[in-house]
């Protein structure tokens, strides 16, 4: 497996919280001025630690929600008994510093070289990810074409809904909700199942790349059915997450 | 020193009686969370083999069966993923890979695991050999599931867990260390959970 990534030593940095937004109500948006950001590619991730006076600290990844070459910035979503995560998302304000390494991963990324097809499939906060390689699709100027199969609870629990209404030119978002839908709902309902995605999904035969991004039982029941539905495995990239 | 994060306080801290079992950095989860790079592979048991392989030639393979038939051990251990979490007092039935290299003639100082899916790990020879790794199968007291990396994987509960790797299909003998899948994405390439090394250069 041949790769260009570089190794390099991820040393800590204070960054400045320039602006903090909320998506939804459980959701931020944490954009950040670190004072020595190397870049990232769209898909990888970054370490937050917090530290508290007697000099505990606590540590958890975040994927990275902006594009390469944007202020970057951070979506968390608050995780019940979470740790670090009520912190960031309740506490932590506008001027604070916030420490960081990064940028990490390489395998779950998306660059404007690649010609194929984009089929990226998300679960609740699992659009992270995917959003910064839309934002990184426009901006680069890419005119690959591109699908955003992605499930939510309820429409108030949809992250970037306003950003997410505006792609237009070759961009096809499509929405399911799987616990209820607003009257005169047009998208999907319920969850993400075989049916669905042969509707929605890219057929293999135009060699599409899927990501896959959300909870464990989602990515694993998703990325199944991508193979049932002819995509070989190694065109569909995974990142899972549960625990806390 | 790391500057005071303003109103953090904390609430995962290691109670004191899990102090010695919990590497710094990592906060203790009652689950068991999944981290693949891609979807989960199905070989049949019966196309199903365990190899060790060095420079290019199969020293010695194992079928489904064969392997079944080595004696195996049901050991409890801690494990700790590079993410995080660790996980106290798991329990895994497995063979112990000294038992399997016994069986092949040829020695090497590191070892590269291949799996289903292409995804491969290094590892010293020292840190696979003498009592300190598996190639587990059983979870539980169940057979290792799927996405946990059944039918089975290599259990080496004392580097991060990335390094027992999913879907493991055999030992690569190796005269010279070479990173894998994660290693080559900027990961370390040893692993020490104790020493908190996450990624290269750490």
């Amino acid at each position: 497996m041949e790769t260009t990534a570089v190794r390099r030593r991820l040393t800590w940095q204070a960054a400045a919280v320039t602006s903090i937004a909320r998506e939804t109500a459980s959701v931020v948006t944490i954009e950040l001025e670190p004072p020595d950001w190397p870049g990232h590619l769209a898909g990888q991730h970054l370490d937050v630690r917090l530290t508290a006076e007697d000099g505990y600290t606590a540590e958890r990844s975040y994927s990275i929600a902006s594009a390469p070459n944007e202020q970057l910035a951070i979506t968390v979503e608050r995780l019940e008994n979470g740790e670090v995560s009520p912190y960031l998302t309740e506490e932590l304000r506008a001027g604070d510093q916030l420490e960081l390494r990064g940028p990490i991963g390489g395998y779950f990324v998306w660059e404007p070289t690649d010609d194929s097809p984009l089929m990226l499939i998300a679960g609740g906060s699992g659009v992270v990810p995917l959003r910064s390689m839309l934002r990184h699709r426009l901006r680069a100027g890419s005119d690959v074409p591109a699908r955003l199969l992605y499930s939510s609870r309820t429409l108030p629990d949809v992250i970037y809904r306003g950003e997410l209404d505006q792609y237009g030119d070759g961009v096809r978002v499509i929405c399911t909700l799987t616990r209820s839908q607003p009257p005169g709902w047009t998208g999907y309902s319920g969850r993400v199942n075989t049916a669905m995605l042969a509707e929605t999904v890219w057929p293999a035969s135009q060699h599409p790349l899927a990501f896959v991004c959300g909870p464990t039982t989602f990515v694993e029941a998703v990325a199944e059915n991508l193979i049932g539905l002819g995509y070989p495995s190694e065109r569909i990239k995974t990142e899972r997450f549960g625990g806390t | 020193m790391s500057p005071v994060s303003r109103g953090f306080r904390g609430r995962s801290r290691v109670p004191a009686e899990e102090e010695d079992r919990v590497p710094p950095g990592q906060h203790v989860t009652k689950d068991f969370p999944v981290l693949s790079a891609g979807p989960t592979p199905h070989t049949p048991l019966p196309e199903w083999t365990f190899s060790i392989t060095q420079g290019g030639d199969t020293l010695k393979s194992w079928t489904w069966r064969e392997l079944q038939a080595l004696p195996a051990e049901t050991v409890t251990v801690d494990i700790h993923c590079v993410t995080r979490w660790s996980k106290l007092g798991t329990q895994w039935r497995g063979v112990p890979v000294d038992t399997l290299l016994d069986q092949v003639a040829a020695d090497a100082p590191y070892v590269l695991a291949f799996c289903d899916g292409g995804y491969t790990t290094n590892l010293p020879t020292e840190d696979v050999t003498g009592g300190r790794a598996w190639v587990a199968f059983g979870y539980d007291g169940e057979p290792l599931p799927p996405e946990h990396g059944g039918p089975a994987r290599l259990l080496v509960p004392h580097l991060y867990f990335w390094k027992s790797a999913k879907w493991v299909r055999g030992l690569e003998l190796r005269d010279h260390d070479a990173p894998g899948f994660w290693e080559t994405y900027g990961y370390h390439m040893y692993g020490d959970p104790w020493k908190q090394q996450r990624y290269a250069g750490d």
